[in-house]
């Protein structure tokens, strides 16, 4: 352990949940703090990538630099580009199976209970170690049946045609300047293509955390669903607390064509010092499906907001969204549904809680284009507000250019509700636990959602939050 | 012996409005009392207080388990002594499992010392109690994996009150009107009940504007509660005058209590 070994002290959502985290002198290569065309040029030399690529991220480079902060959402203001490092390459190579995994990356992912989680029900894990994933198994039944599972990287690698194929089709660099970012610096991320007609039956796996101070984390993510075909992706975030701020900006982007289905599942609980800045966005073609389960623990200013564009006629959206804002926190929160097509449907629920002075916001579009006929939507946002330093707001936007659609909007704000404590405590519940089990049953329509080791790990975090607090 | 719940010249205030004058009562495990009113008379104070709700400020007076004054403690401290309130509105909670919720506090009656976080009882044993408990109630079994209260019929909801009283097993159970809303099937249910489980070791406190329920459950004593003070006490035949004849003449016996009842009906109006 190196010098700023964290206190143990009360441990809370806003707080990270594991103290500890590994020497970083481990890193084989490490790229001076900043952000200029020497880095971006020196990362992809690191990779040995093609000379295309290399131009994309150059070409990212300048997007980035011309755009403007948002000057909505969160504050940034403490956000410095150039006290950052953008690339650390932890170890030599990808290992392949989990006895070869360095020991001390071994005792990280043990003290996170990935083991184990693949033992009880996890077919493929993908966990990355800060920029470069170390640890990949994939189930050979699933490599028999075309499907493709492995880090951006090596995907770029191996699978040129598809990759590139994709690739910053679905989010370019354009978009925002955040996208133009990661386009730039990216690295590690999941890759996953999932042939036609086949049918992935267990959540396919992968576990990030940021392990390095001032370490930005930029990992990049694309996922293809073939006709007909189904998955269900599950990511998990964690990080240790450390002194200054940090970045975390990721991209991901996802195609489902014709009659597929795709979920795609984040639990993040990020230390309180990270700027938690993504994009993420998926396109779904006739009769698909794609669903968004997203959970934002933790961060200092978390800005995400999934989106699904409804391609053709028969696509379905659906995104569930919670954020829990705790001291010192605000998690600006939501989704886009945008209606390309008619016939097309879409869903937002979105959750969130506010604590201890923290600030959740949810910020979503529903947006249904010209000649997009006979579209239905629905939205539904509650906010629970734990105390009176505690906010929450809305920021519902709705764009429709057509005249025959369905659109729901409904919001709603509450505190706990002295009615509900005093009725739980009378029958012996202490304040605690009467708070906690309100909390945990504000959120459980996502976490019955969830893959069961994370329900069971997110309802252990809002006890452990609430324990702290009331008395 | 048996346990023994003693309200002494107990007063009360609602948002610093006295709602309670000094009420006295003595209710020892295995009898049933009656607490009959008009409307604004503080009966349903009286349960709120007696349960520890923390807007009904006792500001004189005192409650005593056995001797032990309970008049400071907190709701799930007064529960964990074996007091019970079964809500003339139960409050929905959204999202926790009826099965989930009885367990928690099953495991912290049983056990008073149980500390956060720590084991609550066995799973096997649990499921087989409410299972037969809400067999005995006429419960579909299926409830227990419901939201607590979440989108009940008011019948549901009072028979989700007494499977909790059942499977507490309190030594005090105050009810709340829990026989208003219903129909005459779900009194039926509820009365009978709450017969089967009264007995030597709970002593009851029903309040009440109907007389089905205290049909089935014949109180030992009726108190009558008018301005905020207990003006009359009887046993059940006095029950059954008042259901037949109104309060008109207990206004009349106590003028001073019915001009006080007068002016709260008249404040609650407004």
């Amino acid at each position: 352990m190196s010098t700023d070994a964290p206190e143990k002290e009360e441990i809370g959502i806003g707080d990270y949940q594991f103290g500890f985290h590994d020497s970083t002198d481990n890193y084989e290569f490490k790229s001076r703090k900043g952000l200029d065309r020497e880095i971006v040029g020196q990362i992809s030399e690191m990779k040995n990538e093609p000379a295309w690529m290399r131009d994309f991220r150059l070409k990212s480079l300048e997007i980035f630099e011309s755009r403007p902060m948002p000057n909505w959402g969160g504050d940034m203001s403490e956000l410095d580009f150039n006290d950052i490092y953008y690339y650390m390459k932890a170890t030599k190579g990808q290992e392949r199976s989990w006895d070869d995994v360095p020991d001390d990356i071994r005792k990280t992912y043990d003290r996170l209970g990935i083991p184990e989680a693949e033992k009880k029900f996890l077919s493929g894990v993908k966990a990355q170690y800060d920029s470069e994933v170390v640890y990949g198994s994939l189930k050979e039944d699933l490599s028999k049946d075309g499907v493709l599972f492995t880090d951006t990287d090596s995907a770029l690698r191996e699978h040129p045609e598809i990759f590139r194929e994709y690739f910053g089709t679905i989010i370019p660099p354009e978009d925002n300047k955040f996208a133009a970012l990661n386009s730039a610096v990216w690295s590690g991320g999941s890759f996953i293509y999932v042939p036609p007609g086949v049918h992935i039956e267990f959540p396919l796996q992968a576990y990030f955390r940021i392990n390095s101070q001032n370490m930005g984390q930029f990992e990049r993510t694309l996922i293809i669903v073939d006709e007909g075909a189904s998955a269900h992706y599950v990511e998990g975030c964690t990080a240790p607390t450390y002194s200054s701020d940090s970045l975390h900006s990721a991209v991901v982007e996802i195609v489902v064509k014709q009659g597929g289905r795709f979920r795609y599942t984040t639990i993040q609980n990020w230390s309180n010092n990270v700027y938690n800045l993504v994009t993420k966005r998926a396109m779904a073609y006739r009769d698909a499906l794609m669903e968004w389960v997203d959970g934002n623990l933790g961060s200092r200013l978390t800005m995400k907001y999934p989106a699904i564009y409804l391609m053709e006629p028969g696509a379905r959206g659906e995104t569930l969204s919670i954020a829990f804002a705790g001291d010192h926190q605000h998690q600006d929160a939501g989704a886009k549904m945008v209606h390309c097509a008619p016939h097309t449907s879409s869903r937002i629920i979105s959750k969130s809680i506010s604590k201890d002075g923290g600030r959740s916001s949810y910020r979503g579009l529903v947006k249904v284009e010209d000649g997009a006929h006979h579209c239905k939507s629905n939205v539904v946002c509650d906010a629970l507000i734990l105390d009176p330093d505690s906010k929450s707001d809305t920021y519902p936007y709705i764009e429709v250019e057509e005249q025959e659609v369905a659109i729901e909007h409904e919001a709603s704000v509450s505190k706990i509700a002295e009615e509900q404590l005093f009725y739980l405590m009378s029958r012996g519940l202490s304040e605690a636990e009467a708070s906690a089990m309100i909390v945990t049953g504000f959120i459980e329509p996502l976490v019955k959602e969830l893959p069961m080791e994370y329900a069971v790990e997110m309802n252990r975090l809002i006890e452990l939050q609430m324990e702290g607090s009331v008395g | 012996m048996s346990s023994l719940l003693k309200i002494t010249d107990l007063h009360v205030s609602v948002a610093d409005t006295p709602i309670l004058k000094g009420v006295n009562m003595e209710i020892r495990q295995g009898e049933i009392h009656a607490l009959m009113g008009p409307n604004g008379s503080g009966k349903s104070t009286l349960a709120y207080a007696l349960a520890g709700h923390p807007n009904y400020a006792i500001t004189g007076g005192s409650i005593e388990i056995d001797g032990g004054n309970i008049t400071e403690m907190e709701a799930d401290e007064r529960a964990r002594l074996g007091m019970f309130l079964a809500f003339q509105y139960p409050v929905v909670i959204p999202g926790v499992k009826v099965a989930d919720f009885i367990r928690h506090a099953v495991s912290n009656i049983r056990n008073p010392d149980r500390k956060e976080g720590e084991g609550l009882i066995g799973m096997r044993e649990f499921r087989k109690e409410i299972k037969a408990r809400m067999e005995e109630l006429g419960m579909d079994v299926e409830f227990a994996r419901r939201y607590l209260n979440d989108g009940f019929s008011g019948g549901e909801k009072k028979r989700m009150e007494i499977l909790q009283m059942a499977m507490l097993q309190p030594k005090f159970a105050v009810l709340d009107e829990t026989d208003s809303g219903l129909d005459s099937d779900a009194v039926r249910v509820v009365s009978e009940g709450l017969a089967k489980l009264s007995g030597p070791e709970m002593g009851v406190l029903i309040i009440t504007h109907h007389e089905r329920l205290l049909e089935f459950n014949p109180p030992q004593y009726t108190h009558v509660i008018l301005g905020g003070r207990i003006v009359e006490i009887g046993d059940a035949a006095l029950a059954h005058d008042l259901h037949a004849n109104g309060y008109a003449t207990v206004r009349e016996r106590h003028p001073e209590a019915a001009a006080d009842n007068a002016k709260a009906e008249e404040a609650a109006a407004v």
